[in-house]
């Protein structure tokens, strides 16, 4: 760290769409400028954000590379480009004349901590997907395998790999808050999982707090999008799989996938751009999904989920093919007595 | 003559350099290099028609709900699919938050920083605008975030989250909106509403959106000091600077229309070019690869087009094809959008000085004006009671555009299917048009037009003028080449 209270952060864009930049401003209670000023982070430059344009961002680049400058943080978003045929031509850093997959490996070798903002920077994301025509991958990894831009082998300065955010896009609390303590100086590797991702992130699942929980236990399914019911049975939902607090910590306001009614497409897992199958579609064998909830064996999940569908009660399965609540919850005695 | 290259050029959503050449203090020759490529059009191909929804709007993370309803109305087109009315509204509703957000992002955190640098410390306004607008510092970007965010809440109750949401379909949307919701959803606009008026334009939306004239609109600014409102601050800068002088292209403006209604859109489609309105065929559009790193021929109408990235093209000197209407290049915008749909600020701005810097930064706050009150109109228009989604088979074989408007302008989506699966996918986006190259008729883009003539001041070696010029396009890179 560079000794004053003051941590250097450098934001760099690739092979993205900038969401994540666009989620993290829309960060509340704090707004993410309030976050940052709390965390002492110094933004030495950011593309969307900062004045610094053309000549003066190359100084900047400068200063860090002839150690003038310690840069604390180097935050990527965006995949790394390295096609094609490995010439990193897909982007060369626009006045530099470089390939920005070059400038990037520089920099994190001398960052005191280097991450990755989205899926897209973790793993390669949605610019993989396809075949991967650009030939994109993660600065840590490549899909879920180790290696990417900086390989398998690398660690930061405090020996920490490649601290990965994971989403696409990133909610704008994962990233202020772990930024917070990587600028703290209080990140360690036991703070992290096997993809690189911080366990206050990935340590909870989609499906907890997810609002159509009922209708999971009693595997009363929805068919068709805008319906109400669990939509992992057919609709390809893949929350209790997938890493986030998504239905803990609603997106912009109350929001979440699943509350604005289509499926967890496991955005916050690498390789999630590719599953297999369509997005909004659960692929099954024998009539039961493939895809089962993390950690579950699948004779007990086929033994629950036949056993709560036949205990579903009609409430439940009326309500799971409407766009609304039709049927609603009987009171037996009033007050809530039982 | 002199040579200069600006980049990374930034404030742009994504990464843009300018190759200018300067003669005297003037830029004489520009040419726009568009320098990251990702692969979307070759990444759709194969895949299940359904999951352009999920891949597409991925493409940009600033007009992801644009994305969302151009590929939603290109599927529902290849389906034959009429969204339910309500599915309708909301979308609209969802789009217009999305619009006005941009705007705001874009004046505020894009735009307006340009004018707290050094070069213009001796400006009588240089103290109450850099107070206001520096980067990251400036107390206009701590005031806009909060109302900006949670303005946002809208989305995140109607459509999830943003950006890219899944909640937007061909037939409508995800989720139903009760009449509690409505009631909510008012709430927060008329929360927004009243910080607009308070501090972005300093009085009522419908007084700002109803002035007609440049007279009128000067009378306006001068009712109370700048420093009232932003947009009155905008307006005393930019007359100071002469911002209305620079940045014009080639005043030939294209719409695909925006928020659509039972008579058609709220902003019309069509296209309005020196001799005045006329009609908008899409089947004239082709993207012309002469200047870009592609391999190909001829211009191709995009339901035929092609990608086939060539990083050794010798002609090439950007990822952006050249999109062109009838062989002849188009501005989209904002202002494109307001003097199509004949608005008379718009229109008589264009009279006066044709397209330029202030008139795009002017039809962006028209719009915002004129958005709010449709937003509450449709909102109260729902019927929380009826269908919010219509549902129909994907098509073995069809093809379908979709066309909307992003803030920064139009965009299209042009899908054919075969087998349900896509067989093309080929996507025109808003800064496509603007930062195209030349083509093979040597006709520069917009921006390339636009830069032409604007300053270059002794020792610059990233003139302010070029970056006014650019930004007020309020481009968008990652959807420029996709």
């Amino acid at each position: 760290m560079n000794g004053g209270n003051q941590r250097n952060l450098l934001w760099l864009q690739s092979g993205g769409c900038g969401g994540c930049t666009l989620s993290l401003i829309c960060a509340e209670s704090p707004d993410f400028l309030t976050a940052f000023e709390a965390a002492g982070i110094n933004v030495l430059w950011h593309p969307a954000l900062s004045l610094e344009t053309g000549r003066e961002v190359a100084a900047i680049i400068d200063d860090i590379l002839e150690g003038r400058i310690v840069l604390d943080i180097l935050c990527l978003e965006g995949s790394v480009m390295t096609g094609p045929n490995g010439t990193g031509k897909f982007h060369m850093m626009a006045g530099s004349g470089r390939p920005m997959k070059d400038i990037i490996a520089e920099l994190a070798g001398l960052a005191q901590h280097v991450v990755g903002v989205g899926n897209c920077a973790a793993y390669g994301g949605i610019t993989t997907t396809g075949g991967n025509p650009g030939e994109a991958c993660g600065l840590g990894y490549d899909g879920s395998l180790k290696g990417g831009l900086l390989g398998k082998e690398f660690q930061d300065k405090h020996g920490l790999p490649v601290i990965n955010i994971p989403g696409c896009p990133v909610h704008p609390d994962w990233v202020t808050e772990t930024l917070s303590q990587v600028a703290l100086g209080a990140m360690v590797p036991a703070d992290l999982d096997g993809f690189g991702r911080p366990h206050a992130v990935s340590g909870t699942l989609v499906h907890h707090g997810c609002s159509r929980n009922e209708f999971y236990e009693y595997k009363a399914s929805a068919e068709k999008l805008c319906q109400i019911g669990c939509m992992m049975e057919n609709l390809g939902c893949k929350g209790t799989q997938a890493a986030g607090d998504c239905n803990k910590r609603p997106w912009n306001g109350t929001g979440s996938c699943i509350s604005g009614g289509f499926p967890c497409i496991a955005c916050t897992e690498p390789g999630f751009e590719e599953p297999g199958h369509a997005f909004v579609e659960t692929p099954k064998i024998a009539g039961i999904p493939t895809g089962l909830p993390t950690d579950m064996p699948k004779a007990w999940f086929v033994a629950l989920a036949s056993l709560s569908k036949a205990a579903t009660p009609r409430r439940l399965r009326d309500n799971a093919t409407s766009d609304r609540i039709r049927v609603y919850p009987e009171r037996r005695k009033k007050g809530g007595k039982s | 003559m002199s040579r200069l290259v600006v980049g990374p050029f930034n404030r742009v959503e994504g990464d843009l350099e300018v190759r200018l050449e300067v003669e005297g203090n003037r830029v004489s020759r520009a040419e726009v290099v568009s320098p990251l490529y990702r692969g979307f059009e070759e990444m759709l191909r194969g895949k299940d028609a359904r999951d352009g929804l999920v891949i597409a709007p991925r493409i940009c993370g600033i007009c992801s709900v644009s994305q969302s309803i151009s590929a939603a109305e290109a599927l529902a087109a290849a389906q034959g699919l009429v969204p339910a009315p309500n599915g309708q509204l909301v979308t609209n509703i969802v789009h217009a938050v999305e619009n006005i957000a941009d705007h705001l992002t874009h004046f505020y955190m894009f735009f307006m920083p340009d004018f707290t640098r050094e070069i213009y410390r001796d400006q009588p306004w240089f103290d109450d605008i850099a107070a206001r607008f520096t980067a990251l510092k400036g107390t206009a970007a701590q005031d806009i975030l909060p109302p900006r965010a949670e303005f946002m809440h809208i989305v995140g109750l109607l459509a999830g989250k943003w950006p890219h949401t899944l909640a937007l379909q061909p037939g409508g949307v995800t989720r139903v909106v009760s009449a509690v919701d409505v009631q909510r959803l008012l709430a927060i606009l008329s929360a927004f509403r009243r910080f607009l008026q308070r501090h972005v334009f300093g009085c009522p939306l419908e007084e700002f959106s109803a002035l007609g004239s440049l007279a009128e609109l000067e009378n306006w600014a001068g009712r109370h000091p700048h420093s009232q409102s932003d947009l009155r601050r905008f307006l005393h800068v930019g007359k100071a600077l002469g911002l209305d002088r620079i940045g014009r292209a080639g005043d030939r403006f294209l719409s695909f229309g925006a928020y659509r209604n039972e008579n058609g859109h709220l902003f019309a489609r069509g296209l309005r070019d020196r001799a005045g309105q006329q009609r908008l065929n899409t089947g004239l559009i082709s993207e012309d690869i002469a200047s870009a790193w592609m391999a190909g021929d001829a211009p191709l109408h995009p339901f035929d087009g092609e990608t086939r990235p060539d990083a050794d093209m010798a002609d090439g000197y950007t990822w952006c094809k050249a999109p062109r209407l009838e062989g002849r290049v188009a501005e989209v915008g904002a202002l494109a959008r307001q003097v199509v749909a004949e608005h008379p600020l718009a229109l008589d701005m264009l009279e006066q000085n044709g397209g330029n810097v202030q008139a795009r930064i002017i039809a962006r706050f028209i719009e915002v004006a004129l958005l709010v009150p449709a937003m509450e109109n449709w909102l109260r228009a729902i019927r929380p009671d009826a269908p919010f989604i219509a549902h129909a088979d994907i098509p073995v074989h069809a093809e379908g555009a979709g066309l909307t408007e992003a803030a920064r302008g139009a965009l299209g989506h042009w899908i054919r299917i075969e087998d349900g699966r896509i067989a093309n996918y080929q996507i025109i986006a808003p800064t496509t048009w603007n930062f195209s190259p030349r083509d093979m008729d040597g006709q520069a883009g917009p921006l390339e037009m636009a830069l032409v003539g604007a300053e270059v001041r002794t020792g610059e070696a990233d003139p302010v003028a070029v970056q006014h010029i650019v930004r007020s396009f309020d481009p968008c890179m990652v959807c420029t080449v996709h």
